[in-house]
């Protein structure tokens, strides 16, 4: 076999020998494909699967964790929601409309695969400089992507967030979760179960398009990839909203013993997937599956990205009532092999066998790696970064409005008009907030869902920015009246062969691990995204959580802007002299340094308890928690979603800009009415939660007063700064 | 066999807003001779046949029907016969 | 009474006027599948929002030739009540059942948001419960959404009492800053010559729980029900 072509499908030397080795031949040219769409990394996980274990995965509530489509919690009632995370990163750096457009596309699908029905979606943005022509051309083109693919959809866009950063400017990210709402009945897995039973292809004809997709993102991004652009899907969402009737529909009958979508290397990772995953094996005849191309050759039809497709495993003698359904919703359903006992997957084209490979040595006998990990050389010397020197600056009113203008603390309203987020009918709280709230109908009850992940932090101490991700998503979820329950991840990171990279992966997740045991968070399922690196400089390290959390009572539901006049404004937690990774540290002195804040997963999980207690007692009227910006950022938000100024005293013995700026963990603002004042003392003293109360709410201006400085800043300025800033940018 | 290219555009009374916003962005990309820019659908259809005539009744009529709204829209046919 | 609501291929909000009208009305409310021929006796015919056949071609250009749309245009023309809520009100026009057409919003983009809405018309099945000149607050979503027609439709719809919603200010006032999409003469919602078929553009389904962030929205259908129960229309 030429080495030529074992290589081009992004095999190692020593992988090509294993395959030999394992089928004791030669592989064929078809075979050598499948392998190498099934080994890349985006499928295999081969470097990141003996570092995922670190995850906690179990629960009691956990009906589905990892290995699976999408994870599954129980929600009581009889019904549990599924969701995931997943990247379109390097499609969407190359076409923003199409890449994240087939990204909401694909999660949807790995959504309604498990038998529920799409309730929401989440996206997490990142871009460089929005100075930069081609960032606007980069994110105008993905967030209307997502708004085409998603509105066609009827699915409401309720939460996300959007961070611009240089160290994108080349390697844009686009993760896109979705969340879906089932009766534990009908639960579908991805299990090619009972030989003998047919196997359909139903959706969209396989065309050319995408053919090593997998392969593409498991690849660096240079100009020699940049012309893959065939590796591009193009999505139609309207073919995917029948599609996804008609599944939901099939699944409810019972007759559906399998299903899956076709999302990378389509038809062969989803067959060998469902069948590894059962034990069994699959015979397809790929001239029977449906093609909108002419003279497509097997190693096209198997490794194809062509969109809205899925496979379904029946059993065997409901095949009419089963393409009954699809006729119905004018989906083409067609049949084309069965399950086999023989744990082979066997393809072939009318009587020729043109792939014979066995299922689970495409998928469990993949090689894992443990690549070497070693800190990064910046680590020290960026970590050891001496803040005392750091002098103190003379207008803070000043530096809260440049904050308070710049896009990654902005307002996002710019993006959030574009999707609809009212779709269903379901949201109570939308978009703007520290999560989203939806309700279920029939109940007094909802779901807050949120996605979250400061990468500076990670950047600099990928273990504690790995804490703090967690942290964050489940204090976002507290703050809008949720328990958290559970999450899922994409780990976006550089090119893992080199160690530095593989070391900020490896202690990020083990960060990750420890928050989700503490916080009793298990990890459901998730994605890893590697090799985001142009020309060598990889992005930061950037792993991003989606939590989901129970709202108990439609009436703890809590949002962040103040409610009215003279209540009083509440901080839950410590503040400390902590300016390091900070982004006032980025954006006015210009320095990507210090330590992150430190986190006491402790003292997290006491301040996110005493939040969540006095919004279920009806004591707190808002909460938000202290994130990008700080405190004075975190006020003036809750001001600026109240369209009400208010007046604090913070008298910590510590610098102002550390008062103002930094972003201590574990921080909640909540307001209270001010005869409650007592009552919510009194419990937080019985909870044992450090706090201070701060200061009431009213009048048209945030000042705030320190022990020889003070802020006042007009609340109609703070609104224009904040709500103009993308708009603005965006006009250029 | 025929092929018809239609080629369906706004009425001149009816805002643009798109043709308006290609032509800005031409005269950003330094065009500053454009006079005016209108965007349209482009559909092509080949249709089995043996009469011209014929062919371009049934293009006309599924133009009316289907095609173009004539509250808002005008349309042009451009039929030739074509080998296959 | 009996809704019934036609569900197209693409229709995305038919389940949230079902749960309206099942658990907020209180009334009963039943699906029309686009292919079928019978309208199950129904009192009003709604057509949902979404993007029927993916608003392909134009929104709303190839739902209006679905088999259901036959027996609605013969529901209409016996004096049945339609109401037409975003993609709902484009097949609506593309059917020929109101005048005009609905283009493209100004901005190119698609919009979600709260709009006020200025109640022209009182005296219709579809307002009767709302006050005239009453401003109410109901959200858009969509990204075809500007109201056109020429000159003399124009004139006749605003001689004949026809516009039944325009988009307002917070004092009531028809201002260029209130129009959220381009639509000529701040149009949101119009009726036809008989006063049976409503077309808006915003979605009043949206709001009809106070949990969701407004209740204006019931009013368009408690009017309908109120006008049907009062024997009108029947």
């Amino acid at each position: 076999m030429k080495e030529d072509f074992w290589r081009e499908t992004g095999l190692s030397e020593s992988e090509y020998e294993l395959i030999k080795e394992i089928l004791q031949r030669e592989p064929n040219e078809v075979e050598l494909g499948i392998f190498g769409a099934m080994w890349s990394e985006h499928c295999s996980y081969k470097h990141s699967r003996n570092v995922l274990k670190q995850f906690p995965t179990s629960a009691p509530w956990v009906l589905q964790g990892p290995g699976e489509n999408a994870g599954v919690i129980d929600i009581g009632d009889g019904q549990a929601v599924a969701f995931k995370l997943e990247s379109h990163n390097h499609p969407s750096a190359i076409e923003p409309y199409q890449g994240a457009a087939t990204g909401v596309g694909g999660i949807m699908r790995d959504i309604f695969t498990m038998g529920a029905r799409p309730i929401a979606s989440l996206n997490s943005l990142r871009f460089g400089s929005l100075k930069s022509k081609k960032t606007r051309y980069l994110f105008r083109g993905v967030v209307s992507g997502i708004a085409g693919y998603g509105n066609c959809l009827g699915v409401p866009t309720v939460a996300g967030e959007v961070y611009f950063h240089p160290s994108y400017e080349d390697n844009c990210l686009v993760n896109a979760m979705g969340i879906g709402l089932m009766n534990h009945e009908d639960l579908a897995k991805g299990l090619a179960h009972g030989p003998g039973n047919p196997v359909f292809i139903v959706g969209a004809r396989t065309g050319r398009d995408g053919i090593n997709g997998a392969s593409f993102a498991s690849e660096e991004l240079n100009d020699a990839t940049k012309e893959k652009r065939p590796a591009v899907q193009a999505g139609d969402p309207f073919m995917e909203k029948l599609l996804m009737e008609a599944c939901l529909e099939v699944i409810k009958t019972g007759f559906v013993v399998g299903m899956q979508d076709m999302g990378a290397a389509g038809i062969i990772s989803s067959s060998c997937e469902m069948a590894a995953r059962a034990g069994t094996g699959m015979e397809m005849d790929l001239a029977k599956a449906p093609r909108r191309e002419e003279g497509m050759n097997a190693y096209e039809m198997l490794l194809s990205e062509s969109q809205e497709r899925m496979l379904l495993v029946v059993q065997k003698g409901k095949e009419q009532a089963v393409q009954d359904i699809f006729a119905k919703w004018d989906i083409e359903a067609t049949l084309v092999g069965q399950v086999t006992s023989d744990g082979l997957m066997t393809f072939r084209e009318g009587e020729e066998i043109v792939a014979q490979v066995p299922a689970k040595a495409l998928t469990e006998m993949c090689p894992r790696y443990d690549p070497e990990a070693k800190e990064p050389e910046y680590l020290a010397q960026a970590q050891g970064y001496d803040l005392a020197t750091l002098p103190e600056m003379e207008d803070y009113g000043k530096i809260l409005l440049t904050l308070l203008a710049t896009p990654t603390i902005a307002s996002k309203e710019w993006v959030y008009r574009q999707f609809d987020y009212m779709a269903g009918t379901n949201t109570v709280v939308g978009p703007g907030s520290d999560a989203a709230v939806i309700r279920l109908k029939g109940y007094n009850k909802g779901i807050a869902v949120t996605v979250d992940g400061n990468s500076r932090y990670v950047y600099l101490d990928p273990y504690r920015g790995g804490q703090i991700a967690v942290a964050e998503a489940a204090r976002n979820i507290v703050c809008a009246g949720g328990r958290p329950l559970a999450i899922t991840d994409c780990l976006n990171f550089g090119n893992p062969e080199k160690p530095e990279i593989f070391w900020q992966l490896k202690e990020a997740v083990a960060g990750m691990s420890e928050a989700c045991h503490e916080l009793e968070t298990p990890v459901v399922g998730g994605n890893v995204s590697l090799y985001n690196e142009t020309k060598g400089e990889a992005i930061y390290p950037t792993p991003v959580v989606g939590a989901v959390g129970l709202v108990e009572d439609l009436a703890h539901v809590t949002t962040l802007g103040f409610k009215q006049e003279d209540d009083i404004i509440i901080l839950l937690g410590l503040t400390k002299d902590e300016l390091g990774a900070s982004s006032y540290l980025s954006v006015i002195h210009g320095l990507e340094a210090g330590k992150s804040p430190e986190i006491n997963l402790e003292l997290e999980k006491q301040v996110q308890q005493a939040t969540l207690e006095l919004i279920k007692k009806g004591l707190a009227l808002s909460a938000h928690d202290c994130s990008e910006g700080g405190l004075a950022v975190a006020l003036a938000e809750c001001c600026i979603a109240g369209k009400i100024g208010a007046e604090v005293a913070l008298t910590d013995n510590i610098r102002p800009s550390s008062i103002l700026f930094g972003e201590t963990q574990s921080r909640i603002v909540i307001s209270i009415n001010k005869s409650k004042i007592d009552l919510v003392l009194q419990e937080l003293k019985k909870l044992q939660v450090p706090y201070k109360v701060l200061g009431s709410v009213g009048g048209n201006t945030l000042n705030i007063a320190g022990s020889g400085w003070k802020v006042n800043v007009e609340l109609a300025e703070m609104v224009e700064k904040y709500q103009e800033a993308i708009a603005c940018l965006m006009k250029g | 066999m025929f092929k018809a290219v239609v080629t369906i555009t706004f009425k001149k009374s009816i805002l643009d807003p798109q043709g308006t916003a290609v032509h800005k962005a031409l005269t950003s990309l330094g065009y500053q001779d454009v006079e005016d820019v209108r965007m349209g659908k482009h559909v092509e259809i080949l249709l089995r046949g043996e009469e011209q005539e014929e062919a371009e009744a049934k293009v006309q009529e599924m133009c009316t029907r289907l095609l173009a709204n004539p509250v808002i829209e005008e349309y042009q046919v451009e039929l030739v016969e074509v080998q296959v | 009474m009996k809704f019934g609501i036609v569900v197209f291929p693409g229709s995305n909000c038919e389940a949230d006027c079902d749960y309206l009208v099942d658990k907020i009305l209180q009334e009963q409310a039943t699906y029309l599948w686009h292919a079928d021929k019978d309208l199950k006796g129904v009192d009003c015919i709604i057509l949902p929002g979404g993007y029927s056949y993916g608003n392909y071609l134009r929104a709303g250009s190839i739902a209006r030739y679905a088999p259901i749309m036959e027996e609605v245009m013969a529901f209409a023309e016996k004096g049945g009540l339609v109401l037409g809520i975003c993609n709902g009100f484009q097949i609506l026009t593309e059917a020929g059942l109101l005048p005009g057409a609905i283009i493209k919003n100004r901005s190119l983009r698609f919009q979600c948001e709260n709009t006020l809405l200025r109640v022209e018309q009182t005296n219709t099945p579809f307002t009767n419960a709302c006050t005239q000149h009453e401003v109410v607050k109901i959200p858009i979503a969509h990204e075809e959404g500007a109201y056109v027609a020429d000159k003399e439709t124009l004139e006749r719809l605003e001689k004949e009492g026809r516009i039944v919603f325009r988009y307002c200010n917070e004092q009531s006032e028809i201002t260029p800053e209130a129009n959220p999409n381009g639509s000529l003469n701040n149009i949101a919602g119009i009726m036809n010559v008989q006063g049976n078929v409503l077309g808006m553009m915003p979605h009043p389904e949206r709001c009809a729980e106070a949990i969701l962030g407004g209740v204006d929205g019931e009013k368009i259908f408690r009017s309908i029900l109120a006008w049907w129960q009062g024997g009108a229309g029947r």
